[in-house]
């Protein structure tokens, strides 16, 4: 899927109306099939940029273009079947704890679905070998038939990136994939990502803390500083002065230390309801 | 190296004070004026209860109730009673869910599509309020009217308490449901609602792995309630063990009150005992 933007605003989803836009006046063209990494600082406005480009959060200015065409003009049925087109996995993998792992990761798949084939995978699920080869591409194949609450914070991560390999989109937009894992798994990831949106001719955008591994795998790196384009360029241009200027009085965050540590991953346990009986 | 001591301070030394003890003390007193007049419209004399002339009549029935009446004769009509009673609470239960799904889940706002771009379009919108208005109108009728209404409509007999349970409960539950849908975290199925997928299909793939438990506990204790209401719309003739209780009573038979009350006890007691198996099985 190829993306344009011009001059592209938007602020955060819970914003309050008089700060400052998460992302701001933005332009960038990116080519169906193309990868790419973004990174930038916390607060740098990455994953707004994702939830833009998965029309999940309409821009405040300026235009977006995917595949030529601006989603907010749609109408809101077919504004939502495109959304069936664009994944965006969060950093958290939006996973409910009672859920065992082969419907988690078919849920991909739902957007394809009519909604009774997909009730009937909750009885039986409809394609379990699908699951299992996404789930292998992350080592996590013996996992089928496991509830997500038995896997550890990075099992889940890796959970929610297999359901974005079900999903087999036009344009897979990954935020954080490796906060919660370790470097071999790490590259492993990245790889199965890699390669799946290469085989599917899908578009990949992954915001990473990690500077040395989006360096390594992608060939187009954007870095994001205050909403807007510090620079955009191919890997090997990218210099320690352009990641210095970049990461400016966030130097710690450079050398590798993300800013999420694998706690915050675990869904956090819903609140108690306070229901009126 | 330590830091200094601080100068000793009494006990009743400004700085130690609480500054929150003078407002927590003025809304007690104000809790307390407010609920006067109420107690006073409300009739709220207690000491009546220990004047003779009300207390020996009171006793003397209460006293009646040992022995309960157990003979075999009492016994099989109460067991058809019960019976009775078990059916009008599930029925009207399961017309109340019939009721209480589908408004439920019009009136979630986290299975809203068109919030995502930043503000629920103006149908949708209405179409949740409208579900919203009518659950309250079911429940805001008692059942005990609802149960009068379909009396003269469907005659005397447990057809009318069915009616009037499915009408009430479906209003309760289906709010209910709804809030607790609302309270759960929104992080997954906002994401699935982004990706695409259809209101009903987040709500079984998102929605309902989250709160199966709470859902299922929340409707075990309205099935409880119901066969406890279904004793109040015997009254109006409603049937089951209600209108077997209303008969007892008028004819002051304090041993047959005693045995039909055991009787709800066990019940609610099952209720409990089934609430928490299935909360087990769904934990």
């Amino acid at each position: 899927m190829k993306i344009d933007l011009v001059e592209l605003s938007a602020k955060h989803p819970s914003a309050k109306p008089d700060t400052a836009p998460a992302i701001d006046a933005l332009n960038l063209q990116v080519r169906a099939g193309e990868q790419l990494a973004v990174i930038g600082p916390s607060g740098a406005g990455k994953t707004t940029l994702l939830h833009l480009l998965a029309c999940a959060v309409p821009p405040s200015a300026g235009q977006l273009q995917l595949n030529g065409q601006n989603p907010w003009q749609l109408p809101r049925s077919a504004l939502h079947a495109l959304r069936g087109q664009l994944f965006l996995a969060p950093q958290v993998p939006p996973l409910p704890p009672r859920q065992r792992v082969v419907t988690a990761v078919l849920a991909g798949r739902l957007p394809h679905e009519s909604v009774w084939v997909s009730l009937r995978s909750l009885f039986y699920p409809t394609a379990p070998e699908r699951a299992y080869h996404a789930l292998a591409a992350f080592d996590l194949g013996d996992k089928l038939y496991e509830r997500v609450d038995r896997l550890s914070g990075g099992e889940r991560q890796r959970v929610g990136l297999a359901r974005a390999l079900v999903a087999q989109p036009d344009l897979l937009l990954v935020d954080e994939p490796l906060s919660a894992l370790d470097p071999s798994r790490a590259e492993q990831a990245l790889g199965s990502l890699k390669k799946s949106a290469k085989d599917s001719g899908a578009t990949l955008v992954v915001t990473l803390h990690h500077v040395e591994m989006a360096l390594a795998h992608f060939p187009r790196i954007l870095g994001l500083r205050h909403g807007t384009l510090a620079f955009d360029l191919p890997a090997a241009a990218v210099t320690p002065q352009h990641l210095h200027a970049l990461y400016d009085q966030h130097l710690e965050e450079l050398h590798g230390h993300a800013a999420v540590d694998e706690a915050s991953l675990a869904p956090s346990s819903a609140p108690v309801v306070m229901v009126c009986r | 190296m330590t830091p200094p001591l601080p100068p000793a301070l009494g006990l009743r030394d400004p700085v130690l004070r609480d500054p929150a003890a003078a407002r927590r003390v003025f809304w007690a007193l104000a809790g307390a004026v407010l609920l006067w007049p109420m107690l006073t419209l409300s009739e709220f004399k207690p000491w009546l209860l220990l004047e003779p002339g009300a207390l020996t009549p009171a006793l003397r029935f209460a006293a009646d109730f040992f022995p309960p009446r157990v003979d075999a004769e009492f016994a099989a009509l109460l067991l058809r009673e019960t019976w009775r009673t078990v059916t009008i609470a599930t029925a009207g239960l399961a017309l109340a869910l019939l009721l209480a799904v589908p408004l439920a889940l019009l009136s979630v706002r986290v299975l809203s599509v068109s919030i995502l771009r930043g503000r629920m379009a103006r149908w949708p919108a209405l179409a949740r309020q409208s579900a919203r208005w009518l659950l309250l109108v079911l429940r805001s009728v008692p059942e005990l009217v609802w149960a009068l209404v379909f009396v003269r409509v469907v005659g005397l007999g447990p057809a009318s308490g069915v009616l009037a349970i499915a009408l009430t409960y479906g209003g309760m539950l289906g709010k209910v449901y709804a809030d607790i849908l609302e309270s759960g975290d929104p992080h997954v199925s906002s994401s699935l609602l982004r990706n695409g997928c259809g209101r009903l299909q987040t709500f079984f793939y998102g929605l309902l792995p989250q709160e199966a438990a709470e859902l299922t506990s929340y409707t075990v204790y309205r099935w409880e309630c119901a066969i406890r209401s279904s004793a109040v719309l015997g009254f109006v003739g409603a049937g089951g063990l209600g209108q077997q209780l209303d008969s007892s009573l008028k004819m002051f038979n304090g041993s047959e009150v005693a045995s039909i009350l055991l009787v709800f006890m066990a019940l609610v007691w099952a209720a409990d005992r089934m609430s928490a198996a299935l909360r087990r099985g769904l934990a």
